[in-house]
C-alpha cells in the first residue's frame, strides 16, 4: 500500500505547530530522583519548582515556560541518558535538578559540552565541578560539597570540640564532604569511617567503634533516607547522650517526619534555613507550607532558586536566548532575590554565599523543623575556586 | 576484647536476619526450582503490612504477629496468581518474570503508601539497652533479634528434620518428581512452601524495620546478599543456608570493623579509608567464588 506524503492529518498536524512554533516556549529539564527510596527528595524539589512557576505567573521574559522532570532513578548512568534526552530530543534551554554527584559527574558533558546548553545544579556541588573540571555553562544554586562541612568543621572548632569521629557514604560526595570539616577542624580525628553506598543500611559495626574510640562528637554526612536510619540506630545504641552528634544534610524537612524527636537538639550546617529572614524566604516558605502543610526542604528551596536565576536571564534578555553569551553574563550576575538572601557567583560560577548553624526545634504548632541558632561563615568562598581556570 | 564481643553481636545479629530472608529463598529454589527475585518484594511487603498495622492496633508486637498471616496470604496469592505458571519453565522466563514482580510491587507500594519512606519506632520495651558486660551496652532491640531469629531457626529446623511437611520439603529437594510420582500433593506443598518463605521474609523485612527504616526497594539491596548466602550454604539445604548466613554475618562485619585499621598499618590514612569499603565490599563474594572453587554445589548442597 502506498501512503500519501501528505495527507489531511499531516496538515492539520503542520497547521496545528505553527502557532505553537511562534510561542516557542521556553523549556527547562529537570533531572532529579522520582522514583525509589530517595523519591521524597525529587518531588520535593518538584513541589518547589512548580511553586517557583506559580510565583512567576508560568512566564519568563514574557514568554510562556515549561519544565521537563525526568527521573534519574538514583543512577549516574540513568541520569546521563535522561540528560541527553532532555538536550537532543526534547531541545531545552536549561538543564536543572540533580541531587547526587555522581549522577551530576556522569551528566555534565553531555549537557555542557555535547549539548553547550545550561546546566544549573540545584544540589550536587562536586569538588571536581568547582576546581579544575569548572565550566561557562554550568551553575549552581547550592554549594560545593565541602562547603558546608567547612562550616560545620569552623563552628565545632571555636566550640572548644576537642576530637571527632567521621562517617560518610563511599561516593564522591561523601569524599569531599570529609575532606571539607577536616580542612577547618583542627582537633583529633579519633577514626573515619566510609560506609558502602547506597546499599548499606546498618551500621552497628561503625557505632560500636565510634563506643571503643570515645570521641567528642560524632560528625555525619548521610542524606535522606540514610540519615534517617543513622539517626535510628545512634539512638538505640544508647551513643545518644554520651557522645553528641553534628551533622550535614541528615536532618531536613524530608526526614523528620521519620526521624522525629530523634533529631531535637542535633545541630547541622547549612546554606539556607526556612526562618532565613527576607521576603522571598518568607513567601517561598509560607506558600510552601500553605500548599503541602510541611515545611519545604533546603533541596526545595535551591530548586527554587534554579528557576528564579534562570527567570532574572530570561527576563534580562525579554526572553530571547537566542545568544548564548548573553546568557551566561546574565545568570553570572544572579540578579533576583535568592530565598538565602543575595548572593554573588565566584568565578567557577558557585556561590558565594553565608552559612548558618541550624537546631531541630518544634514550631508552635509543634511540628518539627529547623531553626537558625548561629552564623557559621559569612560571604564564604570553595576551596578549589582557586583551581577553576574560568575569571 | 570488650570491642570484639560487640562486633561478634553485630554480625550474629546480620547473620540471623539475612538468614530468615535466604531460608525462604533456598527452599522456593531447591524444591520448586524456582528463580524468585521477587523474594525481596516480599520482605517489603512484609515491613509496610507491619507499618500498616502497629498503626491500627498501636502496639509493636500485636502488628508484627498480625503480619505474618496477612504475608502468609500474601505469599500463598502470589503463588496461585504468578508463581504457579512459571514452574515449568526455564530460568530465564522465570527471572524475567519475578524481575517483573519486583516492578510492580514497587510500584504498589508507592500507590498505597506513597514515595516517602515510613518509620516504624523501636518498640518502647525494647528501647533501652542492656549491659552485656560491665559498661558495654547493646541495644536490646538488636538482642531481641537475635533472640527470635534463634527461635525461627530451631523451629524450622524442626520442622524440617522431624514433621511430615519437613519430610516432604526434604524429598522434594532431592528429587521433586518421584514425590509427584508417589502421588504427594505437590501443589499444596508448593504453595505451602512458598506461603513460608513469605512469611520468613516478612519476618526478616519487619524486625529490620526499625534499624533501617522502610522504603520502596529496601528488599532488592539485600536480596543478592541472600542469593549469595543460599549459594555458599547450597541450594535447598536449610542447614547450608544457616551456616553460611553466619559466616557473611560475620565477614561483612569484619571487613566494616577491622579490616580498616588492618590496612592502615602499612597504608596512609587516606588511602585505607578509600580502600577498605571496596575491599569488605568484594569479600563476601571472594569467599563464595572460594567456596565454589571448594564444593561445587555449595557447602551443604546435594552432590550431583
Amino acid at each position: 500500500m502506498k501512503t500519501k506524503l501528505f495527507g489531511p492529518t499531516t496538515i492539520v498536524a503542520l497547521a496545528l505547530s505553527l502557532p505553537a512554533m511562534a510561542q516557542s516556549p521556553i523549556k527547562i529539564g529537570f533531572v532529579s530522583t522520582f522514583s525509589g527510596p530517595q523519591a521524597a527528595i525529587g518531588e520535593d524539589m518538584r513541589r518547589s519548582a512548580e511553586l517557583a512557576k506559580e510565583h512567576l505567573g508560568g512566564k519568563m521574559g514574557g514568554k510562556p515556560f515549561e519544565i521537563v522532570y525526568e527521573d534519574d532513578t538514583f543512577k549516574p548512568d540513568v541520569g546521563k541518558q535522561k540528560s541527553e534526552k532532555l538536550v537532543q530530543q526534547d531541545k531545552v534551554n536549561f538543564v536543572t535538578g540533580y541531587i547526587w554527584s555522581n549522577v551530576l559527574l556522569a551528566s555534565l558533558k553531555a549537557v555542557t559540552d555535547e549539548g553547550d546548553t545550561i546546566l544549573v545544579s540545584a544540589n550536587a556541588g562536586p569538588s571536581q565541578i568547582a576546581g579544575n573540571l569548572c565550566n561557562k555553562n554550568f551553575f549552581s544554586t547550592s554549594w560545593n560539597n565541602d562547603q558546608t562541612p567547612m562550616a560545620m568543621g569552623e563552628y565545632l572548632q571555636k566550640k572548644g570540640v576537642k576530637s571527632l569521629y567521621l562517617m560518610a557514604p563511599n561516593y564522591a560526595a561523601g569524599k569531599d564532604m570529609m575532606a571539607g570539616v577536616k580542612r577547618t577542624f583542627k582537633g583529633e580525628i579519633k577514626g573515619e569511617d566510609f560506609t558502602k553506598w547506597p546499599d548499606q543500611l546498618d551500621f552497628s559495626a561503625e557505632l560500636a567503634k565510634i563506643r571503643a574510640a570515645k570521641p567528642d562528637g560524632i560528625f555525619i554526612f548521610y542524606p535522606g533516607a540514610h540519615g534517617v536510619q543513622f539517626l535510628t540506630q545512634y539512638a538505640a545504641s544508647g551513643l545518644k547522650g554520651q557522645v553528641p552528634l553534628y551533622q550535614v544534610f541528615s536532618i531536613d524537612a524530608i526526614t523528620l517526619p521519620q526521624q522525629k524527636d530523634l533529631a531535637l537538639g542535633i545541630l547541622g550546617a547549612q546554606e539556607w534555613v526556612n526562618d532565613l529572614p527576607n521576603d522571598a524566604n518568607k513567601k517561598y516558605v509560607a506558600d510552601f507550607k500553605k500548599k503541602h502543610g510541611t515545611y519545604p526542604s533546603f533541596y526545595g528551596a535551591q530548586s527554587y532558586d534554579a528557576i528564579m536565576l534562570i527567570a532574572s536571564a530570561a527576563e534580562a534578555l525579554k526572553g530571547d536566548l537566542s545568544n548564548k553569551d548573553k546568557v551566561r553574563a546574565e545568570m553570572k550576575k544572579a540578579n533576583f532575590k535568592s530565598v538565602r538572601g543575595d548572593f554573588k557567583f565566584g568565578n567557577n560560577n558557585f556561590p558565594i554565599e553565608n552559612f548558618y548553624i541550624q537546631d531541630t526545634v518544634k514550631d508552635a504548632a509543634g511540628m518539627l523543623t529547623l531553626k537558625t541558632v548561629a552564623t557559621a561563615v559569612t560571604a564564604a568562598v570553595d576551596p578549589y575556586a582557586s583551581k577553576c581556570p574560568m575569571k | 576484647m570488650d570491642y570484639l564481643l560487640l562486633q561478634m553481636l553485630n554480625g550474629v545479629q546480620l547473620g540471623l536476619l539475612m538468614f530468615l530472608l535466604a531460608a525462604g529463598l533456598t527452599l522456593t529454589f531447591g524444591i520448586m526450582d524456582l528463580v524468585n527475585l521477587a523474594h525481596g518484594s516480599l520482605y517489603m511487603m512484609g515491613a509496610y503490612i507491619a507499618w500498616t498495622l502497629i498503626g491500627w492496633t498501636d502496639s509493636f508486637v500485636l502488628g508484627a504477629i498480625l503480619a505474618l498471616p496477612t504475608t502468609f496470604l500474601l505469599g500463598i496469592v502470589v503463588e496461585a496468581v504468578v508463581m504457579r505458571r512459571l514452574y515449568a519453565r526455564d530460568h530465564l522466563d522465570q527471572v524475567l518474570a519475578t524481575f517483573g514482580l519486583i516492578l510492580f510491587f514497587n510500584e504498589l507500594v508507592r500507590v498505597i503508601w506513597g514515595p516517602a519512606g515510613k518509620s516504624i519506632s523501636v518498640p518502647q520495651f525494647l528501647s533501652h539497652t542492656v549491659e552485656i558486660l560491665p559498661g558495654l551496652p547493646y541495644p536490646a532491640y538488636r538482642f531481641a533479634i537475635i533472640a527470635v531469629g534463634a527461635v525461627v531457626a530451631v523451629l524450622l529446623a524442626w520442622l524440617v528434620a522431624r514433621t511430615r511437611v519437613g519430610m516432604l520439603i526434604r524429598a522434594g529437594a532431592s528429587n521433586r518428581r518421584m514425590i509427584a510420582a508417589l502421588g504427594i500433593n505437590i501443589e499444596l506443598l508448593f504453595s505451602l512452601v512458598f506461603g513460608l518463605g513469605a512469611v520468613f521474609a516478612a519476618l526478616a523485612g519487619l524486625m529490620a524495620a526499625p534499624l533501617t527504616s522502610v522504603k520502596i526497594g529496601m528488599g532488592d539491596d539485600i536480596l543478592i546478599l541472600a542469593f549469595v548466602i543460599i549459594v555458599i550454604g547450597g541450594i535447598g539445604s536449610i542447614k547450608g543456608a544457616f551456616v553460611a548466613a553466619m559466616l557473611v554475618g560475620q565477614i561483612d562485619i569484619v571487613g566494616r570493623a577491622f579490616l580498616p585499621d588492618f590496612l592502615k598499618t602499612f597504608m596512609s590514612t587516606a588511602a585505607a579509608s578509600s580502600a577498605a569499603p571496596a575491599i569488605s565490599q568484594v569479600l563476601v563474594y571472594v569467599v563464595m567464588a572460594g567456596v565454589l572453587i571448594w564444593r561445587p554445589t555449595g557447602l551443604f548442597g546435594q552432590r550431583t
